[in-house]
């Protein structure tokens, strides 16, 4: 019996002109074209898109969920980077 | 309890959900891929059962609701197959595993439709307690689960609506027509009441599960919702249940009901249904005859690539 699975694709979707791109699911295709064609009958059967992106999964490259905390330190301690860190005089408006 | 479990823990606690590289006990993902992949397999299986009636149904109307419905069986089994994917297991493995009898499907699927009102009686009942189980699994623990779940139900909703009123028209047209609707409801309605599963005190998954929250809701509470929602759509359509016990409690604020056949239900998860082997063969011939597709689609997509790299 064969086992080889057709690759894994990652399928992005813009609803509508205007929005980002945005991840809708996978599924498997053997080339980009299949992929796409698949990714049209599949996601978007009910107009939920008007632009598609896929990408075969293997491709994505993602940060260690396991890490995160140190991943991710460097912002959790520059409040100084939010607006509320500055104080503005209570009768200012527009600001 | 260490680190890893107890930063799992919270996650549940908080109600936040558990992403596809997030640590996880094996169990819980064990769990997920046996309920997962199930799932999957109904919406696969399902399809038999219906797209028997496509070629044969009535109008065109009714043709394209069905192949539409159909249609969207697949893309659900896709989703769901995506979904279990992301825990580690590969596709190939899923099959074999509906294909060799060790993953099960709704036993639902193993009912024949041996007339065109089983389609209208599928699409209310089957579909609609399929619903209430879906809805509930929207808030599942496990993120792809959940979003899976979301997509579904919002495409679900039509497929109970082509259902019922496939069935307003039966109940509303000849005498003859709705004897049809009536034997479909007869034959349907138990099958429908065991897609729930055991009562909560004999299921063996329940009280884990929700305790991961992967299910919000009991077996029988969910059970009891669909008898709660379902019988004003059957008296609504003058059609009666089979049940002679099924009698509103004014106390409890429910429908009382008669006592499910279990005995039926596990004959039929062990394999003893009406319908098991021919669905099990009907699959698997499906996936055979198609391997060659399937390989010549990735030799083609080879050679393109060899292709590219030489220019």
């Amino acid at each position: 019996m064969e086992k080889k699975n057709w690759p894994l694709w990652e399928v992005f979707l813009r609803s509508r002109s205007g929005l980002h791109h945005v991840h809708a699911g996978s599924l498997h295709a053997a080339d980009s074209e299949m992929a796409l064609n698949n990714a049209r009958d599949v996601y978007t059967r009910r107009n939920e898109g008007v632009s598609i992106w896929v990408i075969e999964s293997k491709n994505i490259i993602a940060n260690d969920p396991s890490e995160s905390e140190s991943f991710f330190e460097p912002a959790s301690d520059k409040i100084y980077r939010h607006p509320t860190f500055y104080e503005m005089p209570n009768e200012l408006k527009h600001i | 309890m260490d680190k890893f479990e107890q930063a799992f823990q919270n996650k549940l606690d908080n109600e936040e959900k558990i992403e596809p590289k997030d640590w996880m006990p094996e169990k819980y993902r064990k769990t997920l891929i046996r309920q997962i992949s199930q799932h999957a397999h109904s919406e696969i299986v399902g399809m038999l059962p219906e797209g028997n009636w496509i070629t044969r149904a009535p109008s065109m109307r009714r043709k394209i609701g069905l192949l539409a419905k159909v249609q969207d069986e697949a893309g659900h089994g896709l989703y769901l197959y995506s979904a279990a994917e992301t825990l580690g297991i590969d596709r190939a493995e899923l099959f074999d595993q509906l294909h060799s009898g060790i993953a099960k499907y709704s036993s639902i699927f193993n009912y024949p439709t041996i007339s065109w009102s089983d389609i209208g009686a599928i699409g209310w009942l089957v579909d609609g307690a399929a619903i209430m189980n879906q809805v509930m699994l929207t808030r599942a623990s496990y993120g792809p689960y959940a979003r899976a779940m979301v997509r579904i139900c919002k495409e679900e909703s039509f497929h109970q609506r082509q259902g019922y009123e496939m069935m307003v028209s039966l109940a509303n047209g000849t005498e003859e027509q709705k004897e049809m609707a009536q034997d479909s409801l007869n034959r349907w309605w138990w099958p429908s009441l065991m897609m729930f599963g055991p009562s909560n005190a004999e299921s063996t998954h329940s009280a884990q599960s929700m305790a991961w929250k992967i299910k919000r809701k009991s077996n029988d509470d969910l059970r009891q919702q669909f008898v709660d929602v379902t019988v004003p759509q059957a008296e609504y359509l003058g059609l009666k249940i089979p049940d002679d016990k099924l009698k509103w409690n004014e106390e409890r604020g429910h429908y009382d009901f008669g006592e499910i056949n279990w005995d039926e239900f596990w004959e039929v998860v062990k394999g003893n249904g009406p319908c098991n082997k021919e669905r099990l063969e009907t699959r698997v011939k499906a996936h055979e005859n198609g391997a060659w597709v399937r390989e010549a689609a990735m030799a083609y997509s080879e050679k393109l690539n060899t292709a590219v790299n030489h220019k």
